[in-house]
């Protein structure tokens, strides 16, 4: 951690905050908390400077316009690409995800992304709309991926990233593969408030921004619920 | 009205007469849906010769349709779709259902908005709010207030009755006229009605840049779209009027919002010529709205029905709640839309220190969201349950829109 208390930066909630992204910074707070962690949650704005030296940095979904504008600012800011390079975490999601990546479509025109996933963006022939699964990354070891996507794009991943998981419902970024990451970075069409299914996956982005190899285990009943009920949900669909 | 017309009219009121004794809903949609099928221009047909207004937007589109048909009433008898039956069949079905009437007031969702313009020349049509609702499956918000601004160019003799507190509608009601081929704006009349919702209008839909605020106000910083001066608006208990003069509103429903939702129906009922000082007294007639505000005694529990069906809307649900024992109920049904990640934007600070129950499909969702919210809860698996776990008095039921049906038919309809 780069001071005493964790930084958590969401970015841009004026422009990309379209599916309860607050969810995901509320989440990590919490979760933070819960094992004694200080924590201090910046919500910077569109119109303001991004600091460079949090923890973690969460970009969340938006609609074509705000999320080629927050490209655009993000671009001309150069704070992410700072705080990257001094290593902290970047989560990504949906709009998010796709901005990461060298170039994402919007309102039909190609846009240049941050270019800090090797990976690219183009319209699907139809949208991915509902319950997204799969089998997360082995290296990651964490469990099976729960989410609920809504996009019109398609993903393509480059030699410089790896799938986040392998899809077992739903589309994700093609069909096949689900989101990406590399190093401290990660991105999912997992959309919204991706972290309240997955709070495995919140603790591997509190480990990832701590340097810690294991966290005190939490009481999950709640989340283990809801994510049984939605396998199950899922698998019943299917059949 | 043409030999087609007619028939198709009559079998439109007997269809629903049938699917209401079949016990299949109110017949409400079916006898429309028949209807626009012997005669697709039935409701241009049904429409002719009566003065209508429409009401749309996100939120409040039924409760204001019902305190605007009640002001409209002041004149002579007024059709409309009670029953929130909202897109064209509802429609056809209300108009043929009442018969010949001089006026029309009709909800009609926010989608139709411009096929119902088309077909019912409307004189007024009021623009509640636009906020995020089911976007799973509905256009986003930006492309809604687009396809209205369309609509209204091509109407340009309507008379608009617009809520001057939410950016996007103010830009839908204002498309640019064409003065040199003789298209002029339409007029627009502007209401108060509060908004307490912001999330969706922090980028102006005109030019990109950022939508500021100040106390009631707002502004564009990168163009002129900002808040227009309204004629009509909510202070302390009463409205307003474009004269000056102030009127007492006593209803019977719950909140501020439905304060914002009398302004409104004062002002529709005003492009009629109904003075609002002959409509107010009307206003308090209206007791519940398809359910909604509806209050039940069960088992010495007195449970009040408010309907939530997205985040704006639990916002003003919470402000009218009492400081009472409270169910949330939530499911993601079809027509309540798949994903339940709004759940996240809405705060339930406000329950804090009330006695929060859950259930629904998906309780489990809101269970998630409760515990990061801090606030405490208690899953119970039916609405009996329910009631059993609070103390006699009242009990709160906020729920979002099929669990809000569910629950209707739980209390066996008595509402
Ligand atoms: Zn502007």
């Amino acid at each position: 951690m780069s001071s005493e208390s964790l930084r958590i930066v969401w970015i841009y909630p004026d422009l990309l905050s379209t599916y309860g992204d607050r969810g995901n910074a509320l989440i990590l707070a919490r979760r933070a908390r819960q094992r004694g962690m200080p924590v201090e949650v910046l919500e910077v704005r569109s119109d303001q400077q991004l600091p460079a030296t949090a923890d973690i940095y969460l970009v969340g979904g938006g609609e074509d316009g705000p999320q080629a504008l927050g490209a655009q600012r993000l671009l001309a800011d150069g704070g992410l690409h700072r705080a990257v390079a001094q290593g902290s975490v970047v989560f990504g999601v949906c709009a998010g995800y796709q901005l990461l990546g060298t170039s994402f479509f919007a309102k039909g025109v190609q846009c240049r992304g941050l270019e800090l996933l090797d990976l690219q963006s183009d319209r699907g022939e139809s949208r991915a709309v509902g319950e997204l699964a799969g089998e997360i990354d082995p290296r990651l070891g964490l469990p099976p991926l729960t989410g609920f996507e809504n996009h019109g794009g398609r993903t393509h991943l480059g030699p410089e990233v790896s799938p986040l998981a392998r899809v077992t419902a739903g589309v994700g970024n093609d069909g096949a593969t689900e989101g990406a990451w590399r190093g401290k970075l990660l991105g999912t069409y997992s959309h919204g408030p991706a972290l309240a299914r997955n709070p495995a996956l919140a603790d591997l982005l509190l480990r990832w921004a701590t340097g810690a190899h294991q966290l005190p285990p939490l009481d999950d009943t709640w989340p283990d619920r809801l994510r049984n009920e939605r396998r199950s949900a899922v698998a019943a669909a299917r059949t | 009205m043409p030999l087609r017309a007619k028939v198709a009219s009559s079998v439109s009121r007997t269809a629903a007469a049938l699917s209401r004794a079949a016990g299949r809903g109110d017949g409400s949609v079916i006898g429309g849906w028949i209807g626009l099928k012997i005669d697709p221009d039935l409701l241009a047909h049904l429409s002719a010769g009566r003065a209508i207004a429409l009401v749309s937007g996100t939120n409040g589109k039924t409760t204001t349709t019902r305190l605007t048909s009640a002001a409209v009433g002041v004149l002579g008898r007024v059709a409309t779709n009670s029953f929130g039956a909202n897109m064209p069949s509802g429609h056809t079905s209300a108009l043929a259902k009442a018969g010949s009437t001089p006026y029309a007031v009709l909800e009609v969702d926010e989608h139709y908005l411009a096929q119902v313009l088309e077909a019912t020349e409307p004189h007024v049509v009021a623009l509640l709010n636009l906020s995020r609702d089911q976007l799973d499956r509905a256009k986003e918000v930006a492309m809604m207030a687009q396809l209205w601004r369309a609509a209204l160019v091509r109407h340009t003799n309507v008379r608009v009755v617009a809520n001057a507190d939410d950016p996007l509608v103010v830009w839908a009601a204002t498309p640019p006229g064409d003065p040199a081929r003789g298209i002029h704006p339409p007029h627009v009349t502007w209401f108060s009605a509060g908004q307490r919702w912001h999330d969706d209008s922090w980028v102006c839909p005109e030019c990109g840049s950022t939508i500021q605020r100040s106390g009631d106000q707002w502004w564009c910083t990168g163009c002129a779209l900002r808040r227009p001066e309204p004629q009509w608006v909510v202070e302390d208990e009463g409205v307003l009027d474009p004269t000056g003069a102030w009127h007492k509103v006593s209803l019977q429903l719950p909140g501020k919002v439905n304060l914002g939702n009398a302004a409104t129906a004062l002002a529709v009922a005003a492009e009629f010529g109904v003075r609002p000082v002959d409509a107010v007294s009307r206003l308090g007639i209206v007791t519940s709205v398809a359910g909604r505000y509806a209050q039940v005694d069960k088992d010495g529990r007195n449970i009040r029905l408010l309907l939530a069906k997205n985040p704006a809307s639990w916002l003003e649900a919470f402000d009218m709640a009492d400081n009472a024992p409270t169910l949330l109920s939530i499911n993601a049904r079809d027509p309540d839309g798949l994903d339940t990640s709004w759940l996240y934007d809405v705060d339930f600070a406000p329950l804090r220190g009330r006695q929060v129950l859950i259930t629904g499909d998906r309780a489990y969702d809101l269970a998630v969201r409760l515990d990061v919210n801090d606030v405490p809860f208690q899953h119970v698996r039916t609405f009996d349950d329910a009631i059993r776990s609070v103390p006699p008095g009242r009990l709160e039921v906020i729920a979002n829109y099929t669990a809000f049906q569910d629950i209707r038919a739980e209390l066996d309809r008595v509402i």
